[in-house]
């Protein structure tokens, strides 16, 4: 079976805060990782081909070149090939964009059976490249897998996780599914993945080499404009109930219709 | 402080040390409490091709030597050295069959124990054989094309555990200590049982047992290199595998250092935290320096044999000893600065303190350490 995973390098978040002069992400000294979600989409990816006894797990990033540590990384937590998408022309692309971008590079590598994506990225926090994918290549997905049930050459039964439970699913190949971190727990890298990793050649993609459409691709190719970025002013206004659960339910009810009618709350 | 580490020797270090803090540490105390053996932590670490290091790469391993293997289990010990010892123990039962196994044990074995798809250990404590290791009782003697061995093992790390086991048994008492043999035993061979688990100070998620040997027969192939050397193998291996215990110490004494800092800046008494006190800062310095230097001496002596030189047995000695004192004041002093709370089971230190204990007891106790470095002194002198 031919996987090809999506992964993306992000800013790690425990390190990121925004500029309140330029409300930009300050980016200088935090580190990039590869996205969590997508090292669980990465897991899954190597157990379903441990479980079918071969395959091919291919690491997609569509990135600057300093993507190219994620994907070594990537080898050595069990990937086959690893593959960089990158071109100056995609500097600003959407999710719309990206989509495009994607779908034109898994079709250049010759399409997947299977193609395994993080739930969303950490950073955009959109969850919509994924399902962008499918929808270009024509072909089923399932978002929020948390279990793959069974597997086989033509179609997968799969759990997908709900609010209040989960759906199973049995979907044909070849699909596409965005996974959640509770579908396993990554993998430590091995010695010899990370040898493997060092050496590793890295095959690059660019706009000419996917034949993207110049219109289609980066800001040009973007419909979402970034109106404003802001962080929204902490308030830090505070009001606390007393008395018994019963009276404090009776003024929370009052405040609650008060502010419902636009009157100051105190 | 840079030790100059190769670039894989770092990959090692990296890889160990995210086994330690992803795995290890958020476990460590429930694995203690209920002495459960880390089968899914062991497993992770073969995976993550630990378990190969010292084995050949001819045999599926990575080919590393002796300084490759303490700073993997260094990692591990700062984490758990009860998961550290399981791991070690590994190394302890296959090195008999490095060293002197023949070519088809040598395929048959080792490229299990590299994988991790089996486990390894190493029989040669007995009720009255310990220090001297010259006492053993448990025998082999040839029945036709059959090894049958009688005996019982004592305090056997991994035991019950193992697939694999090194076993010392005499197969010619009148030849004392040149008597002794090595066999490798496999778990399910016809009349090799175990004792049960036993209940201990520290290191509670390794696991502890008999290996019960009754009329036990095994195909003559079992017998590590000839007959009356196993007693050479055993010195050879211990001299190999003491650093490996010493580089526990380091683990555990850094991991003790590590609680014992944080909890001094942010502990309060008198209007400071304790750290801005000098009786705790001496405490910590002191920790520091211990530390430090005894990382500084294991990791010489590991390089220095990986040189191959000819004698190894007062470095081996000096190291283990010096990093096994140095741990076990090192953990009792982190207690100290946590005051109430480290002696309390919240915290990891009181765990770590009786986990340091058998450091300075198991292969070879500090005193025959000593005895190996006087007798050497001596005999340079003369």
């Amino acid at each position: 079976m031919k996987i090809i995973v999506c992964i993306k390098q992000v800013p790690d978040v425990t390190e990121v805060h925004l500029d309140p002069e330029t409300n930009t992400m300050t980016r200088e000294g935090v580190s990039a990782i590869m996205n969590p979600y997508d090292q669980h989409a990465l897991e899954e990816a190597v157990r379903l081909r441990e479980k079918l006894g071969g395959g091919e797990v291919t690491a997609l990033t569509m990135g600057p070149p300093q993507a190219e540590g994620m994907l070594r990384d990537a080898v050595a937590l069990g990937a086959d090939r690893v593959v960089l998408v990158s071109d100056r022309a995609f500097a600003g692309s959407d999710t719309w964009a990206t989509s495009y971008t994607l779908e034109h590079a898994i079709n250049a590598l010759g399409g997947a059976d299977l193609i395994l994506c993080g739930k969303q990225a950490i950073d955009g926090d959109t969850a919509q490249v994924g399902p962008g994918m499918a929808a270009r290549l024509g072909i089923p997905f399932v978002t929020c897998v948390q279990k793959v049930r069974e597997v086989d050459e033509s179609r997968l039964v799969v759990e997908r996780m709900m609010d209040d439970g989960y759906d199973v699913l049995a979907v044909k190949l070849p699909a596409l599914l965005t996974v959640v971190k509770n579908i396993n727990e990554p993998r430590v890298p091995s010695l010899k993945g990370k040898m493997k990793a060092k050496k590793v050649e890295i095959e690059r993609l660019n706009a000419e080499t996917i034949a993207a459409k110049a219109d289609c691709i980066g800001l040009p190719g973007s419909p979402t404009q970034v109106a404003k970025v802001f962080a929204p002013e902490a308030r830090g206004k505070r009001i606390e109930l007393q008395g018994t659960l019963e009276e404090q339910l009776a003024q929370l009810a009052v405040k609650l219709v008060e502010l419902a009618r636009g009157q100051e709350v105190r | 402080m840079d030790y100059f580490l190769t670039e894989e020797q770092q990959m090692i270090v990296d890889i160990a040390s995210q086994v330690t803090d992803e795995r290890i540490i958020p476990q460590r105390a429930e694995l203690d409490e209920n002495h459960t053996f880390p089968r899914e932590i062991l497993n992770e670490m073969a995976q993550a091709d630990l378990f190969g290091i010292p084995i050949p790469e001819a045999y599926g391993g990575f080919g590393g030597g002796c300084m490759d293997i303490v700073l993997a289990v260094e990692q591990i010990g700062r984490g758990d050295v009860a998961v550290g010892t399981a791991f070690a123990a590994n190394f302890l039962g296959s090195f008999p069959i490095m060293l002197s196994g023949s070519e088809e044990q040598k395929n048959k074995y080792l490229p299990e124990v590299a994988s991790g798809r089996k486990f390894a250990a190493f029989g040669l404590t007995e009720a009255n054989a310990g220090s001297d290791a010259s006492g053993i009782q448990t025998t082999a003697v040839l029945d036709g094309d059959e090894w049958v061995i009688n005996g019982t093992k004592q305090w056997i790390t991994n035991g019950g555990e193992a697939d694999i086991y090194s076993v010392v048994a005499i197969t010619d008492r009148a030849r004392g200590p040149r008597g002794a043999s090595i066999f490798i035993l496999e778990k399910g061979d016809p009349g090799f049982t175990f004792g049960p688990k036993e209940k201990k100070m520290g290191i509670r998620a390794s696991s502890t047992t008999e290996l019960i040997f009754k009329d036990c027969r095994i195909p003559k192939d079992r017998i590590v290199g000839r007959a009356g050397t196993g007693f050479i193998t055993v010195m050879k291996t211990l001299d190999i595998s003491r650093p490996g215990i010493a580089s526990l110490a380091v683990g555990l004494a850094q991991g003790a250092l590590d609680e014992a800092v944080p909890y001094a800046k942010q502990r309060r008494q008198f209007g400071k935290p304790i750290i801005a006190f000098q009786a705790v800062q001496h405490l910590l310095a002191d920790m520091a320096i211990g530390i430090e230097s005894s990382r500084a001496l294991v990791y010489a002596t590991a390089r220095h044999i990986d040189a191959h030189p000819k004698n190894v047995s007062r470095v081996s000695a000096m190291c283990k000893t010096c990093a096994t004192d140095m741990a076990m004041k090192v953990t009792t002093d982190a207690v100290q600065v946590m005051g109430g709370y480290g002696y309390m089971c919240d915290y990891p230190v009181e765990k770590m303190m009786r986990d340091a204990k058998i450091l300075q007891i198991y292969e070879g106790s500090n005193q025959i350490q000593r005895n190996v470095i006087g007798q050497e002194l001596n005999r340079e002198y003369s």
